[in-house]
């Protein structure tokens, strides 16, 4: 077991280490033309029109060339020594210095920090939410197989992995706007300033998420269930003659969940990438937001700083999840 | 041997009857997938719409008539105008011609990435399979819509970049299942004798590895076509996929869409809803698809009542 969580975190390096090469390479590998665009944009919204290019190459750290760029970026080769804030220092993403930003001069790091709690929520709640809906549905789906009760539930979840969040998030605030005069409010709440508010705004946001991820977790709950139904433990249970519901929840249900609760592994990409759309929609300052205004101004330190953190993130939550697994079930053993 | 060899006798109607697959897959699909038909009937109906959108649509897609700014839905603009005038029923109908191109096209890029990494990784193994899958473990660990967003901000709006992305991302990110296909394919005896005999590694691959494929990589197809549209639209919707005024029916619910979405709600109704309508009808097809010619990709959807159900005739098929 040791041996196995080590081998897979050491799996973890050379993964990552493509990983920031992939994120340099595409992110760094600015064009001229759009350095030439920075400066009108940052002259547009600073107030500063004589802004020089080799200036801005200069403290963006391109005037020196691509290898030198990548390996003072992960932090095994010493800054420049005019480096604004790590002059001269081994400064990078491994001793977690992911930069500054290119408009406020914040920290990479620190932003994230700041913004992470309302993406984790958001996640969190749409993940509840998700299973509040799927569990339920898949299960009945299951045993109630090929009646009319299951084809609905089967075009439920296809409907749910067919429409687009964007368009529900858009539906949501339009017509009750129109109908009642309602709109979901626009200015954040933190939770530490009123929880009920605060719960009470995620939930919209949340609930369509929630729907949009259910649609996968369904089809799971359902196939998982159908194939452990057919087992002979619970053809036993039967012939015992427990009841049909303690048949499904303590018998079925809990064999069958295992992997569905495991898929959540996969379900970390898509809730990261629902939460830019989402945050936006609905206006929440996560970190799904900050990535969207760091492209839009091309703050290249940020773009890059989160694109390493959410792979780290994915990464490590692959390996937690391969061992919640085996945790949950005794039958798999790591070698 | 004393047994004698028993093979019924090959009449004539048998042999007529051996249609090509593809055809046999439809005829199946028709028969045993009612409702992947149906999604395939919708899939059609936005072919036929975005090929004949000329011919269609009542306006230009960006035939601008000032008069009848924000117009609601009536007999003259059916599905209304937007904010400039412009005929929304129009431009939901060329929206479904750049649904279609970045569709079919995109899954097209998709499914020959997918094959260029999946089939020699799967095929040669070894050193070469592992390095290459450590990239596309890399690959793997970027959220889809943040990989795409990023790509497109430092590529640039427009329908060859979104198309560019999303296929050869998506490609490699599925390369998995073409590589698992080819890694069960190769342990045939078949695969075998032609190299027994001499035949060449790259004929092995085109004459034997290739046709055996096709099933699963029609699946990849016809999933990720579903895929690719929804991405296109997510990214447009953000502003990063394809710029206006070309119709994408994500971008219609962005910008402009949004500043007047309470006055004018019909502008963001319809290019959502057809949206929705096609990707639904793509997942259902491709889900009929799917259970018909892959059983190892099943998903959720597949018939496990299939044995109580089985006909003494159905099992000699």
């Amino acid at each position: 077991m040791r041996a196995y969580l080590i081998r897979r975190l050491l799996l973890i390096i050379p993964t990552l280490l493509i990983v920031t090469v992939i994120v340099f390479l595409s992110v760094r590998f600015v064009p001229g033309s759009i350095l030439d665009l920075m400066v009108a944009q940052m002259g547009e919204l600073s107030g500063i029109t004589d802004l020089d290019i080799d200036y801005l190459r200069h403290i963006l750290g391109m005037d020196v060339p691509m290898h030198l760029q990548y390996v003072r970026w992960l932090g095994v080769w010493p800054q420049a020594i005019d480096h604004a804030t790590a002059g001269g220092q081994i400064s990078g993403i491994i001793q977690g210095d992911f930069g500054v930003s290119l408009w406020n001069s914040e920290s990479v790091l620190q932003q994230l920090m700041q913004r992470l709690p309302v993406s984790l929520e958001l996640g969190a709640m749409s993940l509840i939410i998700a299973w509040l809906i799927a569990l339920p549905i898949g299960v009945f789906s299951a045993i109630r197989q090929d009646t009319w009760g299951d084809y609905a539930g089967r075009t439920f979840a296809i409907v749910a992995i067919s429409v687009p969040a964007f368009w529900l998030g858009t539906m949501v605030i339009v017509y009750p706007s129109i109908l009642w005069g309602w709109t979901p409010p626009v200015v954040y709440i933190p939770l530490a300033d009123n929880v009920g508010e605060n719960l009470l705004q995620f939930l919209l946001p949340a609930a369509i998420m929630g729907m949009v991820i259910s649609g996968t977790t369904m089809r799971m709950t359902r196939t998982m269930m159908l194939e452990v139904l057919r087992q002979d433990y619970i053809r036993t249970a039967w012939s015992k003659g427990l009841r049909e519901r303690t048949i499904i929840i303590r018998h079925a249900m809990k064999n069958a969940l295992i992997p569905v609760i495991t898929i959540v592994g996969g379900m970390i990409p898509l809730l990261i990438g629902g939460t830019v759309i989402i945050e936006q929609i609905f206006t929440l300052p996560g970190v799904g937001r900050l990535l969207f205004n760091a492209l839009t101004r091309r703050d290249y330190p940020v773009i890059s700083g989160i694109n390493v953190i959410i792979a780290l993130v994915v990464l490590i939550m692959n390996v937690v999840v391969d061992l919640a697994y085996g945790w949950l079930d005794p039958r798999i053993q790591y070698r | 041997m004393a047994e004698p060899i028993t093979t019924a006798p090959i009449r004539s109607e048998d042999v007529r009857k051996r249609r090509h697959w593809f055809v046999d897959l439809f005829t199946r699909l028709w028969k045993e997938k009612p409702l992947a038909t149906f999604g395939g009937i919708i899939v059609l109906i936005m072919f036929l719409t975005g090929i004949f959108a000329n011919l269609l649509a009542p306006y230009g897609f960006n035939e601008i008539i000032l008069s009848d700014r924000l117009d609601a839905p009536s007999g003259v603009h059916w599905l209304g105008a937007d904010n400039l005038g412009r005929d929304l029923l129009s431009r939901v109908i060329f929206g479904a011609r750049i649904s279609m191109i970045v569709g079919v096209a995109g899954a097209g890029l998709s499914v020959m990435v997918n094959m260029l990494i999946g089939i020699p990784s799967g095929f040669f193994g070894g050193k070469f399979d592992i390095i290459m899958q450590r990239f596309v473990d890399a690959f793997l660990c970027f959220p889809p819509l943040i990989l795409y967003l990023t790509i497109m901000a430092i590529l640039g709006t427009g329908i060859l970049p979104v198309i560019l992305v999303l296929g050869v991302s998506m490609g490699i990110g599925q390369s998995r299942i073409v590589r698992a296909a080819v890694i069960g394919i190769k342990e045939n005896v078949y695969v075998e004798a032609a190299r027994a005999i001499g035949v060449p590694t790259g004929r092995t691959l085109i004459k034997h590895i290739l046709p055996n494929i096709m099933a699963p990589i029609l699946v990849v197809f016809t999933v990720g076509m579903g895929r690719m549209i929804l991405a296109e639209a997510s990214l447009s919707f953000l502003g990063f996929g394809i710029a206006p005024p070309t119709p994408s029916w994500g971008g219609m619910l962005s910008g402009t869409g949004r500043t007047y979405m309470l006055q004018a709600p019909w502008m963001v109704l319809w290019p959502g809803l057809a949206l929705s309508l096609v990707v639904y009808g793509i997942n259902m097809l491709g889900d009929g698809v799917r259970d018909l010619l892959d059983p190892r990709l099943r998903g959720g959807l597949g018939r496990y009542g299939a044995v109580k159900r089985k006909k003494p005739a159905e099992v000699t098929s």
